[in-house]
Parts: C-alpha cells; structure tokens; sequence
C-alpha cells in the first residue's frame, strides 16, 4: 500500500495580507510561512495514522514550490511520512500543480492519495479533483471521516446540512477536512529523523497554465462598529431594517 | 453557443445557490449575447420551466434513477458531453460542496480554466478576468482565464437571484450514464433547518453561552429573523452543537447578508470564516472583545438579557 499526500506552504493564519509591485505580488516580507493547516492536520496525519496501524505502509510526501519551501517539507516529515518530492516551480495555476504532481503519481502507483480541502490562500479546493481527473480515479472532496478496510475505503463526506457516506474502492483520491484527524505537534525523534529522510527535487513537466492572477486587492476598510446601547434593542433592529436593511 | 450553468439538486429540489449561479450565469450571457441553458442531473420535482425566470432559455435534464446519488466523476462526464454538445463557452457552477468536487474535474476534462470562489461578474474589456476570494476572505484576487472553454463557480451569497418573466423550454438530454465507482451507503440531513451554507441570515453562538441548555436565546432569534444557527469552534468542539454548525477557518465559511456574533470574542480563524459576511453584528459583554473591530453594529451587554429584548423587538417589527 503506498499513500501520496499533497502538502503546499501557505501564509500563517494571523500574517498581514499586502501586496506588492502595484498589487500583483503578495508582501512575503516578515511574513511567517506554515504548512496549509488542511494538509498538516487532517490529510498528513490521518495518512500517519493509517501508517502506524499498519506499518508496511509505504507514505511520500509531494510538494510544488521553490527550493524556500524545504523548510515546511522537512517538518511534514517531522510529524511522518518515509520521503518527500519537490516539483521545482513557482507557478500558481491550479491546472499546472495538478499535473505535475499527476506526473509524480504515475511513475509511484499510489492507491491512495490525500490532500487537504483547500489552501488558506488561494482557497481554490481545486488540487484534489484535477489530480483525481487526471490519473482517471475516483474523487471524494471534502472528506470528515475516512476508514480503510482492506482494498476499499468508506468516507464520509459533508453535505449541506449533513453529511454522506460513500464506499468507494481503492485507488482513489480524497480532500480532507476537520473530522479526518486531530491536529498533532511533531516531536524530537521526529524532527531528528526528518533530517536523514530522502526529498528528491524533480524538474516539472510541461504543462499547460489555464489561469494567471492579474491583480491583487484588499477589500474596502469597515466603517468602523457602531454601539447600540444595551438596553436600547429597538436601535438595533431599527438600524439593520432602515440602515443595513438586512430584513 | 451558449453559457451552460449546473443546477444541483437535492432530494428533488434545484437547491437555493444554484439559482444564484442560474442569475448570474443568465448575465453573463447577455454580456457574451449568448443564450443561458441550465442542465439537470436526476429526478426533480421543481416545476423547470419556471426557471425562467432567472433568465434560463432551456433545460436540459437526464432524469436516471442512479443520478439521484452523486458521484463527481459521472456528473463531470454527462456535463462534459453536454457543454460539447451545445457549445457552451462558459460553464457556471455553484461553489458549494458538489460544485467543488465537479468544477475541478470538468476543467481538466475540457482543458478550460477554472475560477473558483466568484464573487462577481466577469470583467471582459480585457480578456475575460473574474475577481474570486482569497486568503480566507481578507482579499481579492482577479484571476484571467487563458482558455478558450472558461469555467465559474459562484461563493454562496455573492451574486443577488434576480426574477424576471420567462419560461425555459425543457429538454432531455440523451446522453449514456456512465457506471458510478461510488456507492452511497447512507445520506444523513437535518430535516427542516435553513441549511447554513444557504441561509441570509445566520445567528451564532460561542463559549459565552456557556452551555448548550442556554441554547434557546440563540434558535428563538433565529427562528424570528428566519434565520439558520451556527457555532464557534469551541462550542462545536464540546459537541454543545452538532458540527455541521460550526462557522470558521476549520469549520464551514459562509457569507451571509446578516451574521450576528454572540457571545464569541472573535479570534482570527472564526473571522475567516465569517469576514465575508455582508454586515456583522456583535453582542459580547467584553468590551474588548476583538470581533467588535471587524463588526458593523455592537452591543455591549449580557446575551441573556440583550437578546431576548432584541427577538421581541424583531417579532414586534415583522408583526409575529
């Protein structure tokens, strides 16, 4: 059984969003970068977990970036995985990581491949479906639960206002979320094992770049709150019907 | 040639925010002059014509048993077969849970770039270019779509459903099913809620509430404004509240025209799931709080009193 989780290098959460060269970069500058919190908490470690249940397991990591994400794949090896790929390209479009990490699939064979719903930046959600049309495998987005049994697997997936569960056999491609796993904090052994682990650069393929990002813009500031008193209720509903006119 | 838009469906009915996505794939069709045809997927109850009146001039359905359960992989290829058959330049899809899983497929299947998270109309005086969300809903990015082929997938409450006189011609579309890979074991749904990736209004509730029996405050506002109940993680995480209701970075994001905040401080990974909110209200005894930063109204005070005053207050306006 061989598992491929997508792990990509976002902003951290609370980093100040800007831009750059009339708004078309974003402002890396003292910017800290993290593992996608997606591909960290729930696809990573429910892969480690199925690897730890069941040991031959055989668990690559991939990740198309330049050689500044080294960093975030070291520590997803930390917290597990046997060795990692890095696709050596900058490119954003979706349709172009697809394919290179489509490419890294083929030569692998996996029976199993995770990502993490979507990216906190560019929050396509987009990777896992593309990957999963390419190699011709059945898809499951948005997964809050996945269980393996045997050569097929049961996942549940949300839905609006509930959720559905699919058992589809194996090999397949899933986008976890929350539900998938609990958050894990990698530990010593790890981090110094991660150091020895294989992460092999690869050159992309040629590919195709569907869509380009032009530009960049923040939304326009808030006015700022406005205090109703506490003990004034009928202001309130009276600003959101006649001023905000939510109702 | 035509603008092709999804119309998801659900135990029979086309849902809320695909006639968002019928609205606004309607429009872009006036700015292309090219018709706006919807396709359906499975047995409806809705009467179809009527979608006309979101300016929708054909519906083309595959009424098959088996289409009822989805399956990305089958609804991509019958869409596929269709967006080639009536040559639609511009697929539109519904952001939602089913639109993220076919959208990404379909782009690869008809090599036709994908912006996903619309939140408005295409900008065509340069090519075609279509603003989405980004970083958690603290900016925009306008993406150009290169291909020849583009596909949108609309965010929930982006784009205003607009009526207007019209009937849809319906049409079935022969097209051979494909087998699903997937086998739909079980479909659990709260029956009878305003589902919250849907709703317009959305009342939430966090730690400072301190207990799911203190809940009633929270569904009597909501059931007064009609509107659908959401949670902060914590309160999600000590199962106060079911999960599905949980709004924030882990949780759903949602971008409704009213979010009412109570009883939750407003930390940064609840805010990026609710900064789209068109206008926010926060009620929250700290003043300090940090959400008050990002709200439109506030209200400094204990929930238990403010906010029954403010459901009376609501059911006196509306009359209930």
């Amino acid at each position: 059984m061989k598992i491929l989780v997508c792990i990509s290098k976002t902003p951290d959460t609370t980093a100040k969003i800007a831009f750059t060269d009339n708004n078309t970069k974003f402002a890396e500058a003292g910017v800290q970068f993290i593992l996608n919190p997606y591909d960290e908490w729930y696809a990573l470690v429910r892969a480690i977990e199925l690897k730890e249940a069941d040991p031959s397991i055989v668990l690559h990591l991939i990740n198309v970036g330049g050689a500044d994400n080294d960093p975030i794949i070291r520590k997803a090896l930390a917290l597990g995985g046997d060795e990692a790929f890095r696709v050596n390209s900058n490119n954003t479009d979706s349709y172009y990581i697809a394919s290179q990490i489509a490419e890294i699939a083929t030569q692998n064979n996996y029976n199993l491949i995770f990502t993490g719903k979507e990216t906190i930046d560019y929050n396509g959600s987009s990777i896992g479906g593309m990957v999963a049309e390419l190699l011709g495998l059945p898809y499951i987005s948005l997964a809050t639960k996945f269980i393996l049994e045997g050569t097929s697997c049961i996942v549940t997936r949300e839905i609006e206002g509930g959720e559905e569960v699919d058992e589809v056999n194996l090999p397949i491609v899933v986008s976890c979320q929350k539900g998938v796993a609990e958050q894990r904090i990698p530990n010593m052994r790890g981090i110094m094992g991660a150091r020895s682990k294989p992460l092999t650069v690869k050159e992309p393929i040629n590919a195709d770049v569907l869509t380009s990002i032009d530009s960049f813009e923040l939304p326009p500031a808030k006015a700022g709150v406005k205090l109703v008193a506490a003990d004034n209720p009928e202001e309130l509903v009276r600003l959101l019907h006649e001023e905000a006119k939510v109702f | 040639m035509s603008v092709l838009i999804f119309l998801d469906q659900s135990e029979g009915h086309i849902k809320k925010n695909s006639l968002e996505a019928a609205s606004y794939g309607a429009k872009v069709s006036e700015m292309l002059n090219e018709s706006a045809e919807g396709i359906v997927l499975g047995n409806v109850q809705d009467d179809l014509p009527s979608l006309g009146k979101y300016g929708l001039k054909k519906i083309h359905t595959v009424k098959k048993d088996s289409l009822d359960n989805f399956d990305d992989a089958v609804f991509t290829d019958i869409i596929a077969e269709a967006a080639k058959s009536m040559n639609a330049k511009v697929i539109i899809f519904s952001n939602n849970f089913n639109g993220k899983a076919i959208a990404p497929r379909l782009s690869v299947k008809l090599k036709a770039g994908l912006v996903s998270g619309a939140v408005a109309l295409p900008q065509l005086s340069n090519g075609f270019i279509v603003k989405k969300n980004v970083f958690s809903g603290k900016a925009f990015a306008n993406v150009s779509i290169k291909t020849d082929i583009k596909i949108i997938s609309l965010n929930a409450n982006a784009y205003k459903i607009d009526e207007r006189e019209g009937t849809a011609e319906v049409v079935d579309f022969n097209v051979s099913v494909p087998d699903s890979k997937v086998k739909v074991k079980k479909v659990d749904k709260v029956a009878g809620e305003v589902p919250l990736a849907e709703a317009e209004i959305v009342v939430s509730g966090g730690r400072g509430l301190k207990g799911p029996e203190n809940w009633q405050i929270i569904t009597d506002l909501a059931k007064a404004l009609g509107a659908a109940t959401a949670c902060s993680r914590p309160v999600s995480d000590s199962d106060w509240r079911p999960h599905h209701e949980h709004v924030g970075q882990t949780g759903l994001t949602i971008a409704p025209n009213l979010y009412i905040a109570i009883g939750i401080s407003g930390a940064i990974q609840h805010l990026a799931g609710v900064n789209r909110s068109k206008t926010i209200v926060v009620i929250n005894k700290d003043p300090e709080a940090p959400f008050f930063k990002a709200a439109d109204y506030g209200v400094v005070g204990d929930a238990f009193e403010v906010v029954p005053k403010i459901t009376e207050a609501i059911k006196k306006l509306k009359g209930i």
